[in-house]
């Protein structure tokens, strides 16, 4: 079995990539597993700490489904659910130090919550009323990626661009396991091992592939790819927030210590459709999805604070009255949204419009004029 | 004749030619458990087994080039690349491949491949998934590239693409699969690179392809309302284009405006009127107009969407502003 070792930059070595070394901290019952290698990566992460990733998970949970019934009342044009991947999604992004950049695909809802985005222009693109709703530099994370896998190139250009300014940032792009077939994917890691870009690799295996189960993109675990690249690889329980964050931290911390890129397969399950169009009863076994809730990400954490008596209602209403209070402000936030003008389909082409578009704009919003109060 | 949808009418080709020859096969993405992305392929799996229909990984430039080889050997793969845009990650194996094995190995190997791919705009997929390239494919010495506009095109033009021995860029609409048309029943062949005059008419012509025709030809409807009459050609294909229809149409007609979905820049419509203007300019009471999109991105927000695509309003105003630079009157 292939094997490469990642060592932390001061002290103890991690053996990375062997079927006994799949991370996992918190099982889906809620039981606290020790680990002698990866313990110390999440050390400093506190009870009261790992109630507030909970509470990211929650909120997270709430801000999803709220977006699929805005989606369902005719709000948003689609929406590509995250629900069972939290974990995933919460304990990565918060291992991300401020000045690590983000290159996501597009269900990295989750992920932006974390990074600060704002809650309308978490559905802005998908209500159609711009293609760009954020500022990339302003949250450190570029908007979503549509085209399967190219993110994971651009990930580490930013990585190259990373070292030669000389500064310690890292990059984290996340993709799908039907990503990991594309071209540009593989071609990512050729380019990210060759320069030693910090870059983290971090595929969420949620199983399917709109229609395609992962069997058909791979015939062995996703992270055994990693290796032949030259680049470490670890897989881990997408759906235990802590293993998600210890993994994370180790990657990051080889990135920022230059030790170069780390890949990651976060092992999940995508419970709902590929988006608001797709239906998914058409293509996959109810039992699947009755095993998968079995290893629901929030109610594993709620099982590990009962154990611990921690599951308070002081922490019940905390969490409870937080998404309550976002759900509302995101709900407002889309239906409230200013509509973009006609005019602004001339916006953003080139950074100065050039002759051809200038004439066809003002050649149209002279025909608008014909009508009555002109747009 | 059945009324068929130009959906149904790919989906019984298809069905036909894996009956008629052991050689035709499917392969793609999701197009045998899910039965395609817009159900072209449905039912086929379940008839033919997954050697004839192959749901590949989620790779075009993979499926693409594997299909290319076993052409290589003799066999007839239809691809189908969910749409058109992404086959721009299939590119080279398109152009540098499909398109020059013929002539790059000295005329000892086929490619009869085909690609089944939808292009177009107006159903909210945005800017990355909402384009008309078919043009890049069109300016390609070595391949072929048909763009059927309703359901009887649709199963003439995809047996002959099958049964043709070059790669055939077979060009589909989204906004196309749900509309009907009598389709002819049993087999059709097609002649490829002819085109078609889909409606008869004496005061200018309308030059269009693919959904276009559509539009033009409920344009031709409503003037026809006022004593316009509106002569349409519709393309069927782009390469090889059939130059001589249209030139003898507005020959007959004196005017003519092209109708896009791609953009004006160099776009079809570019090639079109070029032509015009060589071969029929004496017999030109105006000059050629070009109605195509705007030249952005295509923004997602359906009215935005709208108003970037060129419509009947656009065609009509421009139809009108040919006949009257022309003197016409009724
Ligand atoms: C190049 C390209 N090919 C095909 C598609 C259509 N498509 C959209 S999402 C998707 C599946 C991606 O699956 P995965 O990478 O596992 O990500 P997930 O949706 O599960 O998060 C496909 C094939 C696309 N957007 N881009
Ligand atoms: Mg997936």
């Amino acid at each position: 079995m292939l094997r490469s070792t990642v060592s932390k930059s001061s002290d103890s070595e991690v053996d990375l990539l062997d079927d006994r070394d799949f991370v996992q901290l918190i099982d889906a019952d809620g039981i606290r597993h020790p680990s002698p290698t990866i313990d110390q990566w999440v050390a400093d992460v506190s009870d009261a700490q790992l109630a507030d990733l909970y509470e990211d998970m929650v909120v997270v949970r709430r801000i999803d489904v709220e977006a699929t019934a805005l989606q369902r009342q005719g709000e948003l044009g689609l929406w590509p659910p995250l629900l069972g991947q939290e974990a995933s999604q919460i304990g990565s992004a918060r291992a991300l130090r401020d000045d690590d950049f983000i290159m996501p695909s597009y269900r990295e809802n989750g992920v932006a919550y974390c990074r600060g985005v704002a809650l309308d222009d978490l559905v802005r693109v998908w209500r159609g009323h711009a293609h760009g709703s954020w500022d990339p530099s302003e949250f450190r994370m570029a908007i979503p990626a549509v085209i399967i896998g190219a993110q994971t190139l651009h990930a580490v250009g930013y990585g190259v661009g990373i070292l030669r300014d000389g500064a310690d940032s890292a990059v984290i792009t996340y993709f799908g396991d039907g990503a990991t077939s594309q071209g540009d994917t593989n071609e990512a890691m050729i380019f990210a091992a060759t320069y030693q870009a910090p870059v983290v690799f971090f595929c969420q295996n949620n199983h399917w592939a709109i229609s395609e189960p992962v069997g058909l993109q791979a015939t062995r675990h996703i992270s055994e790819r990693a290796p032949g690249f030259g680049i470490p690889s670890m897989r881990v329980d997408g759906n235990d927030v802590l293993a998600v964050m210890a993994a994370t931290r180790i990657a990051l911390d080889r990135a920022h210590n230059g030790g170069g890129p780390t890949y990651i397969e976060a092992v999940t399950y995508r419970m709902g459709p590929h988006t608001t169009s797709d239906d998914p009863t058409r293509y996959r076994d109810a039992d699947e999805l009755a095993e998968w809730k079995a290893k629901d990400p929030i109610s594993r954490l709620e099982k590990y604070f009962e154990s611990k008596d921690l599951l308070t209602d002081e922490l019940k209403a905390r969490v409870k009255a937080k998404a309550d209070s976002v759900a509302a402000e995101f709900r407002a936030g889309c239906i409230g949204m200013e509509e973009p003008t006609i005019m602004s389909v001339f916006d953003h082409v080139t950074i100065e419009i050039d002759p051809v578009l200038e004439r066809q704009r003002s050649q149209y919003a002279a025909y608008l004029a014909n009508f009555e109060g002109g747009e | 004749m059945t009324e068929l949808t130009y959906r149904q009418a790919l989906n019984d080709t298809l069905r036909a030619e894996l009956t008629r020859d052991e050689n035709v096969y499917l392969i793609g993405e999701e197009i045998g458990v899910f039965e395609g992305s817009y159900k072209i392929t449905a039912g086929l799996l379940k008839e033919f087994g997954p050697k004839r229909v192959v749901d590949t990984p989620i790779s075009e430039e993979g499926f693409t080039g594997v299909a290319i080889g076993s052409a290589m050997l003799g066999l007839r793969p239809v691809v189908e690349i969910m749409t058109l845009n992404f086959s721009l990650i299939a590119i080279d194996q398109i152009v540098n491949h499909a398109a020059k094995m013929y002539g790059m190995f000295g005329g000892r190997v086929k490619v009869p491949l085909v690609i089944r791919t939808p292009g177009g705009g107006g159903q909210q997929l945005a800017a990355t998934h909402s384009q008309n390239l078919e043009v890049w494919y069109a300016h390609i010495p070595g391949l072929k590239v048909v763009a059927p506009s309703n359901p009887a095109d649709a199963k003439a033009l995809l047996t002959a693409a099958i049964r043709d021995d070059d790669p055939v860029l077979f060009l589909e609409n989204l906004g196309l699969y749900n509309t009907k048309g009598d389709v002819p029943d049993g087999e059709q062949v097609a002649e490829i690179g002819r085109a078609a005059i889909a409606r008869e008419g004496t005061d200018l012509t309308v030059v269009s392809y693919s959904r276009g025709v559509v539009t033009a030809l409920e344009v031709a409807e409503q003037l026809a309302g006022e004593g316009i009459s509106i002569e349409v050609v519709d393309l069927r294909s782009l390469r090889p284009l059939d130059r001589v229809t249209f030139c003898e149409s507005v020959k007959k007609t004196s005017r003519a405006v092209v109708f896009e979905d791609d953009m004006l820049s160099y776009g079809v419509g570019a090639e079109i009127s070029a032509t015009i203007g060589e071969a029929v300019f004496d017999w030109l009471d105006a000059p050629v107009r070009r109605v195509a999109a705007a030249e952005v991105p295509l923004p997602y927000a359906k009215p935005l969407e709208l108003a970037a695509m060129p419509d009947a309003a656009a065609l009509t105003k421009v139809i009108r502003e040919t006949l009257a630079a022309s003197g016409y009157r009724k």
